[in-house]
This record gives C-alpha cells, sequence and structure tokens, in this order.
C-alpha cells in the first residue's frame, strides 16, 4: 500500500529539520518504523545520556497515535520495564493534529520533567516521591550505565 | 403482623411429613471447598471433626430438589419464559382459576404497576356496602388460616417487597428524549438541537439546566457545546492554497470542515475522525475538535452532516446509552441482547430499605439498585458483603490458622480436633505439645497439662482460637444453606425443559390436556423463585444481631424450606402419579407461593421501618 502524503511529508521534514537532540530515521524496508534517539536534556538525570527508542505508525495514523517504546533502559516514574512510556498525549489526549516530531518533542520534556503522580512503573514513581535525591541519583546511573555512547 | 403458622392448620400433614431423597444423583448439595482435615490429626479425645454440611437441625437438606435457577435457561422474548410477567397475562386463567389455591398463587405474582389502584377504587364502593361489611366482618374473621384465601376478593394490594416500574422500549426511550427537549425547547427559546446539548451536558437534569441557563453563564454554555448565535449551519467550503494538517493534501477543489473554531480539516479526515471516535471509541456527545488541545465540540448538526449511515447510527445508539446510564430512574435490562429499559424510582440512597426486584419483558427479574439477578429479600449492600465474604478465603485462612499447625518434626499439617494437647503426628509418629509445641516427653509428669497453658498468654491463645473457630462455624452454617440453594439451581437449569417434558408425558398419561396440567408449570416456577430468595435468606441471616426479629425471620424461613422440599418432592414423583396429586400439588404451591410472600413481605417492612438490627454497617 501506497505512503500516505502525511507520513512521507513528515518524514522529509524529519530529516530537512531536525529537531535538536532528537533524531527519527526511518527503516528502509519499512517506511512505518522509525528508530529514534533522544538525549537526555540538559540539568536532568538524564544529560549526557542517549536513549533509544522504537517508533511505529500504525495502519490507522494519524488517527490513532504512533507506538513508542524505549528501547535502551533508563530509571523514569513514567516509563516500564518494558520502556512504554505513560504520556497523555499518546492516549487519550492525541490528536491527529499532532506529529511525530511534536511527540518526541514531548518525550523529551517527560524526561526533563518526570511526574510520579502519574505512574507507569509504580516502584520507581514511589521512590521518586519518598526519596528523590535517591532516585535520581539511580537515574543519573542508569544514565552512565546503559545510555552513555 | 401476620402470624407465622397461617396456614399449618390446613395442611397438617407437611409439617411431620418425611422429606425422602429421591433417585436424583445428579442433584448432590455442593461440597465445601474447605476441607479441615487434610494432615489428619490425633489427640486422644476423639471429637467430630467439624463438618459443616452436617446439621441436624435443618430437614432433609435439598438432595432431592430440582428448582431454582434465577432465569431461564434460555432467555428469549418468546412466550415460553418461565417468570411471572409484570403485566400478569395469565394465559391459563379461566381454564384453570377453579381452585382457590391457585387464585391465590396467580395473585401473589408480583405486579407491575400497582399505583393503578387509585384511592378512588376503594371510594367509588358506595356508602352501601358499609353497612353489608360491618356485619359480616365477624363472620369472616373467624381464623387466621383462611385469610390468605380471602385476600383474593381484595384489590390488589402493593406489598412492602414489590416496587413500582414499567419497562421501555427503545422507541420509548426515544420519545422520552424527544419529549424532554421540545419541552426545555418551549421554556427557554432554544433551537431543539442547544436544547438536546445542554440536556446532555446535564444529564438530562432540566430543573438544573434551566437554574444555570438562567445564570446566563456563557462560558458554561460554550463549554456545553451550544452554540447561541444561530449562525451553525454545517457546511463543507473549498478553500483556495487549503493543506489538510491530518492527511497533507493540498488540490484544488478539496472539501473542507471547521467548527466555530476554524480548525479546518479536509471532509475526508473530519469523517475518519468522527468513524474513529464514535466507532472505535464509543464516543458522542464529547467529541471535541480534531486539532489538539481544542475544546470545541462537534455538535450533533455538524456530526450528521459529516458521519457515514454506519456511524450515525452507531451514534444513535451511544446517545441512547448515555441517556440511560444518566438518568437515575433508568436502567438497562441486563440480560445477554435484551433491549428493554426498566424505569424505576427507587434511588441509590434508598437501596439500604428496599430491595428493588423489577421484572424484565423479556423474563428476565433483576435487582434495580445493583444489576444482579434477584436478591431478595437481601439488601444490595449486604449481596455485596457476602459475596465479598465468600469470594475471600480469609474465613478459612483464620480457622486454619486457629486449628492447624506444621508438626516440628516432619512440617506436614496437622489438625487440632480435640481438647487434648499431646498430640501425635500421624506421619512420622512424632510425640509433641499443641500449646507449646515441643516434644511431649519433656513435658515429663505434667501429663496433658503443659505448664504454660496456665500461663495468660496460653489462655490467650485458647481463647483467639476458640473465637475463630466460632465464627467460622457461624459461617459455615449460613454458606452452606446459601450454597446448597444455589446448586440446586444450578444443576437445574434444565427445569423448565424437564417440566415441559412431564406435561407432554402427563398429557397422554392421563388423557388431560395441555391447560390442564399447567399445575405444573406453576409448580416450577414457584420452587425456583423460592430456591432463589431462600439462596438470599441465608446471606441476610448471616448478618443479623440474634435478637426476637431475627428467630421470628428463622422460623418464616424455615417454614418456607420445609414447604419447597415438600414440592419439591412432589414435583419429582413419577409420572404415573402426577395426575393423582393435582390437587395436593396445587395447595402446596399456593401454600409455598404464600409462604414466601409472608417471609418477603415481613422483612420487607423491617427494613423500611429500620427495625433489622445488622451486625455490619451497608
Ligand atoms: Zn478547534
Ligand atoms: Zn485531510
Ligand atoms: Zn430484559
Ligand atoms: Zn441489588
Ligand atoms: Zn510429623
Ligand atoms: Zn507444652
Amino acid at each position: 500500500m501506497a505512503l500516505p502524503k502525511r507520513i512521507i511529508k513528515e518524514t522529509e521534514r524529519l530529516v530537512a529539520e531536525p529537531v535538536p537532540g532528537i533524531q527519527a530515521i526511518p527503516h528502509d524496508d519499512n517506511l512505518r518504523y522509525f528508530d529514534v534517539s533522544i538525549h537526555g536534556p540538559a540539568q536532568s538525570p538524564y544529560e549526557g545520556g542517549v536513549f533509544k527508542l522504537e517508533l511505529f505508525l500504525p495502519e490507522d495514523y494519524p488517527m490513532t497515535p504512533p507506538k513508542i517504546r524505549f528501547l535502551t533502559k533508563i530509571y523514569h516514574p513514567n516509563i516500564d520495564r518494558l520502556g512504554r512510556i505513560c504520556l497523555d498525549v499518546l492516549k487519550a489526549n492525541w490528536s491527529p493534529a499532532l506529529q511525530i516530531r511534536t511527540i518526541l518533542l514531548s518525550i523529551q520534556a517527560l524526561l526533563g520533567a518526570p511526574n510520579p503522580d502519574d505512574p507507569l512503573a509504580n516502584d520507581v514513581a514511589q521512590r521518586w516521591k519518598e526519596d528523590e535525591p535517591g532516585a535520581i541519583a539511580t537515574a543519573r546511573e542508569w544514565t552512565q550505565t546503559h545510555a552513555t555512547p | 403482623m401476620r402470624p407465622l403458622r397461617l396456614l399449618a392448620a390446613e395442611f397438617p400433614n407437611l409439617a411431620c411429613e418425611q422429606l425422602t431423597a429421591t433417585d436424583k444423583a445428579s442433584s448432590k448439595p455442593k461440597k465445601l471447598h474447605l476441607k479441615p482435615s487434610e494432615g489428619a490429626a490425633d489427640s486422644h479425645t476423639e471429637q467430630p471433626p467439624l463438618s459443616p454440611t452436617s446439621s441436624q437441625r435443618l430437614p432433609t437438606l435439598p438432595n432431592n430438589l430440582t428448582v431454582a435457577e434465577e432465569r431461564p435457561a434460555k432467555r428469549s422474548h418468546s412466550s415460553t419464559s418461565t417468570h411471572p410477567h409484570p403485566t400478569g397475562d395469565h394465559e391459563t386463567d379461566e381454564e384453570v382459576a377453579f381452585s382457590p389455591a391457585y387464585d391465590a398463587l396467580v395473585e401473589n405474582e408480583p405486579k407491575g404497576k400497582m399505583s393503578e389502584m387509585s384511592d378512588d377504587d376503594f371510594l367509588s364502593g358506595g356508602s352501601d356496602d358499609d353497612f353489608m361489611d360491618e356485619s359480616m366482618d365477624s363472620d369472616f374473621e373467624e381464623e387466621d388460616g383462611t385469610q390468605y384465601l380471602d385476600d383474593k376478593d381484595d384489590k390488589p394490594q402493593k406489598k412492602a417487597y414489590e416496587v413500582d416500574f414499567t419497562v421501555l422500549t427503545e422507541g420509548e426511550i426515544k420519545k422520552a428524549q424527544s419529549d424532554a427537549i421540545e419541552e426545555s425547547c418551549a421554556i427557554l427559546a432554544l433551537t431543539p438541537e442547544n436544547a438536546a446539548v445542554l440536556l446532555r451536558h446535564f444529564k438530562w437534569n432540566k430543573d438544573r439546566m434551566i437554574e444555570q441557563y438562567m445564570d446566563g453563564s456563557q462560558k458554561l454554555l460554550e463549554e456545553a457545546g451550544v452554540d447561541l448565535t444561530g449562525s451553525n449551519k454545517p457546511e463543507l467550503k473549498t478553500v483556495p492554497g487549503f493543506m489538510c494538517d491530518i492527511c497533507c493534501e493540498d488540490e484544488d477543489g478539496l472539501q473542507t470542515f471547521s467548527l466555530r473554531c476554524n480548525h479546518r480539516y479536509c471532509a475526508d479526515c473530519y469523517r475518519h475522525y468522527l468513524s474513529q471516535k464514535i466507532k472505535e471509541e464509543g464516543e458522542a456527545i464529547r467529541i471535541q475538535c480534531p486539532s489538539d488541545g481544542c475544546k470545541v465540540l462537534v455538535d450533533p448538526k455538524s456530526i450528521t452532516m459529516l458521519a457515514g449511515v454506519g456511524v450515525l447510527s452507531r451514534y444513535y445508539e451511544l446517545l441512547n446509552r448515555t441517556y440511560v446510564e444518566d438518568r437515575e430512574n433508568l436502567r438497562w435490562c441486563p440480560a445477554p441482547n435484551c433491549e428493554f429499559v426498566v424505569d424505576c424510582p427507587v434511588s441509590q440512597k434508598q437501596l439500604h430499605e428496599i430491595v428493588p426486584t423489577v421484572f424484565c419483558t423479556c423474563g428476565h427479574h433483576f435487582c434495580f439498585g445493583c444489576g444482579s439477578n434477584d436478591h431478595q429479600p437481601c439488601p444490595c449492600g449486604l449481596v455485596k458483603k457476602w459475596l465479598k465474604k465468600c469470594e475471600d478465603d480469609s474465613e478459612t485462612a483464620n480457622w486454619i490458622s486457629a486449628n492447624t499447625k506444621e508438626c516440628p518434626k516432619c512440617q506436614s499439617t496437622i489438625e487440632k480436633n480435640g481438647g487434648c494437647n499431646h498430640m501425635t503426628c500421624r506421619k512420622c509418629k512424632h510425640e509433641f505439645c499443641w500449646v507449646c509445641m515441643g516434644p511431649w516427653n519433656e513435658h515429663g509428669t505434667s501429663w496433658y497439662n503443659c505448664n504454660r497453658y496456665e500461663e495468660k498468654s496460653g489462655i490467650d491463645a485458647r481463647d483467639t482460637q476458640a473465637k475463630s473457630r466460632a465464627s467460622l462455624e457461624r459461617y459455615l452454617h449460613y454458606y452452606n444453606r446459601y450454597a446448597n440453594h444455589e446448586q440446586s439451581g444450578k444443576l437445574d437449569k434444565d427445569l423448565y425443559i424437564k417440566t415441559e417434558k412431564k406435561m407432554t408425558m402427563l398429557q397422554s398419561a392421563s388423557g388431560m390436556s395441555w391447560i390442564e396440567v399447567q399445575y405444573l408449570d406453576a409448580a416450577s416456577k414457584v420452587l425456583q423463585q423460592c430456591r432463589q430468595t431462600l439462596k438470599w435468606t441465608y446471606a441476610f441471616a448471616f448478618y443479623l444481631q440474634r435478637n426476637h426479629l431475627t428467630t421470628i425471620f428463622e422460623d418464616n424461613q424455615k417454614d418456607l424450606e420445609m414447604a419447597v422440599e415438600a414440592l419439591s418432592e412432589l414435583f419429582e414423583k413419577p409420572t404415573d402419579q402426577l395426575a393423582n396429586i393435582k390437587v395436593e400439588m396445587m395447595d402446596k404451591t399456593a401454600y409455598v407461593s404464600n409462604r414466601r410472600v409472608i417471609l418477603l413481605d415481613t422483612t420487607a417492612k423491617g427494613l423500611q421501618d429500620g427495625t433489622w438490627e445488622f451486625t455490619v454497617e451497608f
């Protein structure tokens, strides 16, 4: 099936005007599948890390949101062990007017501002609430161990 | 209040009747899942093991019963429903109504709309009768025993356990909505579309809506999606140089659409979007503009214009659903594929004082309060607690912790079932002290009496154990009877079919007509109903404080249970005997049915008056 115009345009723009700190490259054999990497935001425990994600545009995209998952291990209250992300725009608040670009920016922002009150990884969120400095230290450690090239 | 043994005189043989188990091997009472004596214990004094299923007090537990599923195995809209109809269409009235007992039975069926009995009906009797009535009173009020037979002459009166309700069709639901819309249009001078939007926003609470509308909060109206400018004529437009942000199409002549927020997308994307929201996400009244973060709602007019036939029909369906779900007085019949809605004025707040069982036209009867199968006389709150309790194994766990320990040597589970503390493990023959778990030989000469046993800690431990055991035994007493009636019901799902077969067999055997064998059907219906009721009386009784009223309740319960066993036994008789016991069976059917009415009625009155004392809050 031919790739919808929307996906072609988005891809072209992602390549032509990349977002700083974010890279998204489609697979040659499947243009709906992207290798993504996001740089940890400055002043966050993820600073200095490069996080790999996979992104897939489902058949009914953009009526339904893209499917995204972290491949790099990350210690974050809104990201679970399997790399799934708890982010409203990826679920109920998805709008077909949103784009890959905007979603990736939201994820980057989530790294800069974890929200332990809306958690996916329960134990991490718990720790984040009870012992924030400790949790941040762990997040930093994990970034060192798993996300440093 | 009615005397308890209302009809005892009429059925002198009932009480002493020996209830025998029949050959119905399939209906074994449910065995309790708890097996207390897994590891088996040896203590010197043998005591009968805790056996919750045995009860000396209960007359033969229903080995032989064939009755009581909550609803027909196959639900259908056909007339073969095994259930009393709210409207009371007793097909066979003329033919069968020759027995007063049968009349009484028929009358005990729930009435859907009792409220039609107005005061006028009583007054219109005229004053002529008054004199006669008075003079006859003394003649007729001889003894309670005949009272229920007289009841049939009275106007149907709503029993304390009955509630008013009506069954509505989907058409009537739609009409109710359009009526409300029309009315609001007239009051508020709104277009029907806006009135509908506003009503839905206020969950059809007209008064609140009118109040807020009068306050004139523009923001609120906007939030609700009301377009007061009246300029909302949804239309498709072509815009030169337009590119759709969703699909990125930009060809000339592209049809586009936007709401008043002017977030414009191509018509195809809009349709796609609506289909996604309505068909996939089941959304109807809160569909927002596709633009990220825009809160403007897609109004019904726009949806009607844009969406295809399939999406639209789903949309209307969802609107209907929401209407019913938003109204406290409405509930969908929970039977699968049933599309009727029951309208009942009982509110959630009243559920501690009434159990609103309603009867759908499809034959299903259910609790309007919680939607589960009929659970009279037990209030919703207690039903919930009871089911939770049965689900929890906490009771069992309590029992196990109080009554079993592991052998200190081989770790197999040992049950203490006697008073003696000198335990011998059956498996490894290790002898030890139950109290201190130490080896028995170290206890020296203090036979059967561990030193520590007399200490406070020992006594406390013994107390807890005893209490826990007593509480478990109490629970099991009720649980077993509850489970038993439930199980009998489950095993007899095919009861109706069996009844039909019996009726056919009886016809050919006795030469009776189809109409003449209807008493079997009546008996089977009553049995089913009573099983259902009995089941829940045990959950109810479990939560009752021990007092005088509880004793009366349990007497009533016992009467009903015995009557049910007796009728059920008749019902199971071989076909060649059935014809001969027709009158007996009809009388018993009427009697059983009446016992049930009495039990439900007194229980419901107590709930209404708040006279029951419960061991829990609900
Ligand atoms: Zn908008
Ligand atoms: Zn489009
Ligand atoms: Zn129904
Ligand atoms: Zn209920
Ligand atoms: Zn042992
Ligand atoms: Zn001891």
